[in-house]
């Protein structure tokens, strides 16, 4: 069990790292890009308009917090 | 070779090359602070391992659906390359220490030669496992960069062959000088690294979640022009502010 667990925070430290929010964020914008691409909506600008938005953001929580 | 294939090998080779760096100096100074046996089968045994998770998860990859494939892979990246690109900016702007492989280099000697020494089926296990996990965490990286590019690119080999480039180059150095390789600029190397994890990322999010670009595959030159505008900008503000507060502190 405690190995499962130190196999699960190895990967989550791997792959999220340091700031979830990222992840969160990420997982978003694809999703409603998924969205408006599935309603004939022309979608391709949505994620490139919102990585600097989260980029900056996680920016600023990585200053606040050192 | 296209332009995705083209970016695709310059990017395994300059991010499995940052790894392989960093793989040396452990390799280095478990091999000189406790002897080049235990260090040179750490680095078998963790490149052993390696091998087998390329072989088990190589074609298992190669069977998914493209667009699944590049939805996931797509997301994978930008998250892993936004933290690539963050570490890289808080460099740049001077919120963060450089990467300094000289100093990495010191402190892994430091501690290999304070640690006690306790043999194990013939090697000194702390040079041994030194070696293996430091070859096994950063060789981790080469091989998820290796297998998601490739993959969602439609060819592993080539992500293979530019990662293999990289290691030819950093094993060939370090072998002829024996020291870190602390004169590669690796904290630029890791700022294009993020940059360029970052964009293949924007890349197949957006055409794993069922959007066109416009322009095809050569949309993918505009969204690695727009994040290193807007990562250059970043630095810029950061760096910015950072005198601003600076100047504020030494007033006060």
């Amino acid at each position: 069990m405690k190995w499962l667990s130190r196999f699960g925070r190895f990967w989550w430290e791997f792959v999220i790292g340091d700031d979830w929010l990222v992840a969160v964020l990420v997982v978003i914008g694809i999703g409603a890009t998924a969205v408006l691409a599935a309603a004939g909506v022309a979608a391709w600008w949505l994620l490139p308009l919102a990585v600097p938005f989260v980029l900056w953001l996680s920016l600023r929580r990585a200053i606040r917090s050192a | 070779m296209s332009t995705g294939d083209a970016f695709l090998v310059l990017s395994a080779f300059l991010a499995s090359g940052v790894e392989f760096v960093e793989a040396l100096t452990i390799v280095l100074a478990a091999g000189l602070a406790r002897g080049w046996r235990s260090s040179l089968a750490g680095l078998g045994a963790a490149t052993i391992v390696l091998a087998v998770l390329v072989a088990a998860l190589g074609p298992a990859l190669t069977a998914i659906p493209l667009n699944a494939l590049r939805i996931v892979v797509g997301a994978l990246l930008l998250v892993f390359g936004l933290q690539w690109l963050r570490k890289a900016i808080l460099r740049a702007s001077g919120y963060k220490a450089l990467h300094d492989e000289d100093a990495i280099f010191a402190r892994e000697i430091a501690e290999a030669e304070g640690a006690a020494h306790v043999e194990r089926a013939g090697v000194d296990w702390y040079g041994f496992t030194l070696a293996f996990k430091g070859v096994l965490l950063e060789g981790l990286e080469v091989v998820f960069i290796v297998l998601t590019f490739g993959s969602a690119q439609g060819s592993i080999w080539l992500a293979a062959a530019g990662a293999a480039a990289a290691l030819v180059l950093v094993a060939g150095v370090g072998i002829a000088v024996r020291a870190p390789l602390a004169r590669v600029p690796e904290n630029a190397m890791k700022f294009a690294v993020g940059v360029m994890l970052t964009t293949f990322g924007i890349f197949w999010s957006v055409e794993g979640a069922g959007a066109d670009w416009p322009g095809g595959d050569a949309a993918l030159l505009g969204v690695l022009g727009f994040v290193v505008l807007f990562s250059f900008l970043l630095v810029r503000l950061l760096r910015r502010e950072r005198t601003h507060l600076r100047t504020a502190e030494v007033q006060a």
